[in-house]
């Protein structure tokens, strides 16, 4: 039976954004999520199987916060970084599927000004830095009508445990 | 040869999942008018409203972003390549 959609992500790669974040504070880090989307089966305990759409993470692209002039509450992705993200990926055999970005002392969910600036079908992580630690990672993706993102469920899993058709 | 206009991987889903579309186009707008009438639901994530582009659109006439060329007037000819590229931004307020 099919599961609901959800981020995989390694616990390495979680560490490295949110390290990213607590090398930028007080400014937000940001960077591009690289994986793919697949339809991953999964063996239970008793050899049944369950197939369930997931989105894996399986490499960053950091980038430098192209908002010097207000780096504490903004962050920009020029076009030009997304397409070094693009190519980054394709050498890897991966897209970018979304992007991450850190919230310095506000909590990790979006903004309006997130939510007016997004694309929809990218994930968007977020993780909250409160006074240079980092604290909370959510996931977030911009539903069809713009009008809310709907939040992802992270799961930390590693590559190992799961298999594609 | 038409005008191809690339589309970016987070419009493909509502591009019937084509990563590209052709059209016979004079200019960039047209092009992308044609694009945004045979799928509907591009139109909200390329344009405001008011019907300007939104700002992190970045649209290219062959590798030449037309905010330095005449903008949606850009006149295009056949085999020209409009490309649509994302900028992201964001901010926690």
């Amino acid at each position: 039976m099919a599961e609901a959609a959800a981020l995989w992500i390694s616990s390495h790669l979680a560490e490295k954004i949110r390290a990213h974040g607590a090398e930028t504070y007080p400014h937000e880090c940001c960077g591009a999520l690289l994986g793919r989307d697949s339809n991953a089966v999964l063996a239970g305990d008793r050899g049944e199987s369950s197939s369930t759409a997931a989105r894996e993470i399986l490499g960053l692209f950091p980038l430098v916060n192209r908002r010097d002039d207000s780096p504490r509450n903004r962050f920009s992705v020029t076009a030009q970084d997304v397409l070094e993200a693009e190519k980054a990926a394709r050498e890897q055999g991966l897209d970018v599927v979304g992007w991450y970005h850190s919230h310095p002392d506000h909590p990790a969910r979006p903004s309006e000004y997130d939510r007016d600036h997004a694309w929809p079908w990218y994930s968007y992580i977020i993780v909250s830095v409160q006074n240079g630690t980092p604290q909370d990672m959510t996931s977030w993706r911009l539903n069809d009508d713009r009008a809310e993102f709907s939040p992802e469920g992270i799961e930390i899993r590693h590559r190992a445990a799961v298999y594609n058709l | 040869m038409p005008v191809k206009v690339m589309i970016p991987s987070p419009l493909r889903p509502y591009a019937g999942k084509r990563d590209s579309a052709e059209f016979n186009a004079q200019t960039v707008g047209e092009a992308l008018g044609h694009l945004t009438t045979q799928f509907g639901e591009l139109r909200k994530h390329l344009f405001t409203e008011e019907g300007k582009l939104r700002s992190f659109v970045n649209v290219y006439v062959n590798d030449e972003d037309i905010r330095y060329l005449a903008k949606e007037n850009t006149p295009t000819k056949d085999g020209d390549t409009i490309s649509i590229i994302p900028s992201i931004a964001g901010g926690c307020f």
